[in-house]
């Protein structure tokens, strides 16, 4: 008996060195082409949300370059937990990938540490803005302005004079798109009111759900999400709504969500209130490999060079015009819209 | 006693063998090369002294709340508060190392460490006082204290600790950090700190005090029979108190170690920390015993770093991990069957014997 379990664990170990001697890791060098990876902030690449739209930037740059996803190409790490934000990283600077991205605001410290420890590598942050390093670039949106058009949209829409705003965790980032909304709605018409609530979270699609199911049952007829894949529940209940015979709606963040408006017998989705995460890592990569990367500096997206932007899904075609004509407002600089 | 252990071992073995044959099979279900991808796994894990710093580093917080869910086991406690006491430790020693920068680094640490640690213990206390006096089931009442935590915390980061609009604390200062630069420069600069040998020396005390002291035998005395303990003279309420306390603390050190030694930080948190849940896996996968809980926390932790590496080094998604560990989870709860049918296979062969003697 004890003999055969020595034997076991002979072989195991015997197996292990095997596995040491035969890793494929190395890492060959082909030709000067260029690599980059990013690394989620906690959802998956498939959030619907913020991450995909920065994945399929990604995969789209590497397409059009004819590179492959993995090592000397284009890949992405996903983070389960904060704790994983730095091995992440580091695993991707081990297998050589020349630039970095950080997606979300919750990586800034781990790119900032990373960044001074590998001074060769490109780092790059979106939503937040890392200080000193020579080698990160910070990337950020003027989501503020595509939040007011999202406002006008609502304001444009609504019958009962009653919008709400669903917001995911109360950070800096999220507050600009609750202040651009309420600005928007404002400009319309002062007199609508505005209900915000916060998740608390951007993973928990079930209290999404109930505090829109509360909201539209308070006659507020159109909800404009930023709370990722919170925001999953708010387009569920504005179905079940929809499905009993009231007039609802939803206005979508990050991607275009008409899809998630969907439903047998009509969409819910408005509008969507678009933040081109996919754009920045894309253009950021392609000035990369032209050896012109922004490192050390802070690049602004807005509305004019279409780094925001809202989408019209199902709106009138007379509010639609409406948000057009505030959309040059702004970008004329005629109407400055406040992040706070 | 030798055989004994001997079968103590394989089970858990065979859970594993077992998790990892599932992986394999969803893996070539799916497509994607098994074998591959566990080298990947390996190596990515253990196969340079980077990723051993970073293994080492994430198996110490698991191994503090394995420990705390052991300890509170013995005495017959289901604590699932591992995840909310981990938050309270982390607070407590963030909180610590932020109030007080000046003080000297070892006496900082220390501070930080204990303010984590009682904070911790406080807080799961709460759930053995419950329990003790009004016989209040303590998996209820530590569920609900883990969104207590969870929420409570986010609130306190927000209010107390983060400059206003910020959702994370300030870093604390280097010298009360556990991630010495000699770690990292023997480690390449991995996460790697001092909290692990800690967590080391906390297993022999949790295995000392289980084998060498009163109070120990008194809480596994409650843990086999409450009321026998009682006629024997054990204080019963007064032990229900001192599990669940020690416990916390635990798993609160365990928290306040990932604090200064990984994070340098705390911010707010989606989730309750995956940590607190994980430890109880790693503590059923040891059957409790304090030195098993080091390989159950190793193994735990290897598959979790290694797995990052999956989806950098081939097209395999990296949540055919969570597969393996959940597997694993599925036939560690298994086990029980497994044992179950074992001694009903001894028991059936015992009469036998016996009748045959008659």
């Amino acid at each position: 008996m004890k003999k055969k379990w020595m034997a076991l664990i002979a072989t195991t170990f015997a197996l292990g060195t095997v596995l040491v001697g035969c890793g494929s890791q190395s890492s060959s060098s082909k030709g000067t082409k260029h690599s980059a990876a990013l690394v989620t902030d906690g959802g998956g690449i498939d959030d619907k949300s913020f991450n995909q739209s920065a994945w399929e930037g990604l995969k789209s740059w590497g397409k059009s370059h004819n590179l492959k996803k993995g090592v000397n190409g284009y890949n992405y790490a996903q983070s389960d937990d904060d704790s994983d934000f730095l091995p992440n990283i580091n695993k991707l600077i081990k297998a050589k990938y020349a630039t970095i991205f950080g997606i979300g605001y919750k990586l800034d410290n781990a790119i900032s540490t990373s960044a001074k420890e590998n001074p060769k590598t490109n780092f790059a942050i979106i939503d937040s803005v890392v200080k000193n390093r020579k080698n990160v670039a910070s990337v950020t949106f003027k989501t503020e302005q595509s939040s007011f058009l999202a406002g006008v949209a609502a304001a444009e829409t609504t019958k009962t004079n009653k919008v709400g705003f669903v917001g995911g965790m109360q950070s800096d980032v999220i507050k600009t798109f609750e202040a651009g909304f309420k600005q928007g709605v404002k400009a319309v018409n002062p007199k609508i009111q505005v209900d915000v609530k916060y998740a608390g979270s951007f993973s928990k699609a079930d209290v999404g759900q109930s505090l829109a199911t509360a909201m539209y049952n308070n006659n507020e007829d159109v909800i404009f999400h930023a709370a990722g894949g919170t925001g999953a529940g708010v387009f569920t209940a504005a179905k079940n709504a929809a499905k009993n015979g009231k007039k609802v709606w939803v206005i979508g963040v990050d991607q275009d969500q008409k899809a998630d408006g969907a439903y047998k017998g009509g969409n819910v989705t408005l509008a969507s209130a678009v933040k081109k995460v996919g754009t920045a890592v894309k253009d950021l990569s392609n000035q990369a490999m032209k050896g012109k990367f922004p490192g050390g500096k802070t690049v602004t997206y807005d509305l004019k060079d279409n780094g925001v932007g809202l989408v019209n899904d199902n709106m009138s075609a007379k509010a639609w015009k409406v948000v057009q004509n505030y959309q040059q407002q702004i970008e004329s600089g005629k109407i400055k819209v406040s992040p706070k | 006693m030798q055989i004994k252990s001997l079968k103590g071992l394989m089970i858990p073995l065979l859970s594993v063998i077992a998790g990892f044959l599932v992986g394999a099979i969803v893996m070539l279900i799916f497509g994607y090369d098994p074998l591959q991808n566990y080298i990947n796994l390996f190596i990515g894990s253990l196969g340079d002294i980077y990723s051993i710093g970073e293994t080492l580093r994430n198996m110490t917080p698991l191994i503090l709340t394995a420990l705390g869910f052991a300890v509170a086991s013995k005495a017959g406690f289901f604590n699932i508060g591992g995840p909310g006491q981990y938050l309270f430790g982390w607070f407590g020693g963030i909180s610590f190392a932020l109030a007080f920068p000046h003080l000297p680094g070892l006496i900082l640490i220390i501070g930080s460490l204990l303010c984590g640690a009682i904070l911790g213990g406080i807080w799961s206390m709460i759930a053995g006082v419950l329990r003790a006096y009004f016989g209040t089931s303590e998996v209820i009442t530590t569920i609900m204290l883990n969104y207590i935590s969870l929420y409570f915390i986010n609130y306190a980061i927000r209010s107390w600790l983060a400059k206003k609009g910020n959702d994370s604390s300030p870093n604390i200062v280097a010298k009360a950090s556990l991630n010495t630069p000699f770690l990292k420069s023997i480690t390449n600069n991995s996460t790697f700190n001092w909290g692990f040998f800690i967590a080391l020396v906390v297993v022999v005390l949790v295995w000392l005090y289980f084998n060498k002291t009163n109070s120990g035998f008194e809480i596994k005395a409650v843990g086999i029979n409450e009321t026998a303990s009682r006629y024997a003279g054990v204080n019963v309420k007064q032990t229900i108190i001192v599990a669940m306390l020690i416990s916390g603390l635990l798993a609160g050190l365990g928290g306040a170690i990932d604090g200064l030694g990984n994070f340098q930080n705390i911010s707010v948190s989606n989730n309750l920390p995956d940590v607190g849940f994980n430890g109880m896996a790693v503590a059923l996968l040891a059957s409790e015993n304090p030195f098993g809980i080091i390989f159950a926390a190793l193994l735990f932790s290897a598959l979790q770093i290694g797995g990052l590496s999956i989806s950098v080094y081939s097209n395999t998604p990296s949540e055919i991990v969570d597969i393996v560990i959940a597997s694993i989870i599925f036939f560690v709860g298994i086990k029980y069957l497994f044992e179950w049918l074992l001694a009903k296979k001894r028991h059936h062969a015992q009469t036998k014997l016996s009748e045959g003697g008659r």
